[in-house]
């Protein structure tokens, strides 16, 4: 992978979108990845107890996913510099073959001066955004004059 | 209960370093679905400048989970870690984390507001390496559900 130009970008360009099906299993596998074991990702029974409609995703499996988009155009997961993101809906993964798909785009919203450009993700499932304020900034390839 | 907005200022070094290891990183990734080369293998990695396979940039809640776990074992907190929803997240990369650093993390106290029967407490995590020099920043936001609150 090369790391791309910041003369190559200009403010507005998109990233090529990603398109990830969440079933139970990958849930599970998030889970061992990360140490992060709360039943709510995995127990249909706790979910509901705590008042959820079924058993959701991490959300930081739904933020790991937006720096795989982010990285994946920059070329060089090294590059990004910040992320961030607001979890404002739950993905409710249900225990069968579809699970839930997470369907994330990106955009170039700023081209700044010192080689870095700003690009905000956008994150939906079900219809509906899920995350709000998701932004990477990004550190690109400057040419030397 | 309201959280006690006198902990703001306070500060939580964790017990012991973490040992970043290659297939750990590699199982990350693979739980992120992520084929990058640079995740998987030492050489391509350290073609692209780095000296050995380095951590998707979300790797870096592992540590802030493992230094979070403080806060829910302090009485005087008084956390009740299974009313807390994650709010929101963010990371400041000072470098790439990579297979073979040894990582030692701080948590930080750094707001607690209540609003609308709910908590917010604001906590960040300062991760650096074995010579002391930073590596990543983790800023959570944690919403501590009140009593019968909402979500």
């Amino acid at each position: 992978m090369t790391l791309r130009r910041h003369a190559d970008v200009v403010e507005g360009d998109e990233l090529p979108p990603l398109q990830v099906r969440l079933t139970r299993g990958e849930l599970i596998r998030y889970a061992g990845a990360s140490g992060d074991l709360n039943p709510i990702h995995w127990s249909d029974r706790i979910a509901r107890e705590v008042g959820l409609p079924d058993v959701i995703a991490h959300g930081m499996l739904t933020m790991g996913l937006v720096a795989r988009l982010v990285t994946g155009w920059a070329g060089d997961p090294a590059a990004v510099l910040e992320c961030g993101v607001r979890f404002t809906r739950p993905v409710v993964v249900p225990d069968d073959p579809e699970g839930a798909l997470v369907e994330l785009s990106g955009r170039v919203s700023q081209h700044r001066d010192d080689g870095t450009v700003l690009v905000a993700i956008t994150a939906r499932a079900g219809g509906q955004t899920v995350l709000g304020k998701a932004t990477a900034t990004v550190a690109l390839t400057v040419d030397n004059p | 209960m309201a959280l006690d907005p006198a902990f703001v200022g306070r500060c939580y070094p964790a017990a012991g370093s973490y040992q970043v290891g290659r297939e750990k990183i590699r199982e990350f990734a693979d739980a992120l679905g992520d084929d990058s080369a640079v995740y998987r293998d030492s050489c391509a990695a350290q073609a692209a400048g780095h000296p050995d396979v380095i951590a998707p940039p979300t790797f870096a809640i592992i540590l802030s989970m493992r230094a979070q776990e403080v806060l829910a074992e302090d009485p005087e907190l008084g956390l009740d870690y299974s009313r807390v929803v994650h709010g929101d997240q963010s990371f400041t990369h000072h470098r790439p984390i990579h297979a073979g650093d040894e990582l030692s993390s701080t948590l930080h106290v750094d707001g607690i507001r209540t609003m609308g029967g709910n908590d917010m407490l604001t906590v960040r995590c300062e991760i650096t390496d074995r010579t002391g020099a930073p590596v990543t920043t983790a800023r959570s936001m944690l919403v501590v559900r009140g009593e019968g609150g909402a979500r």
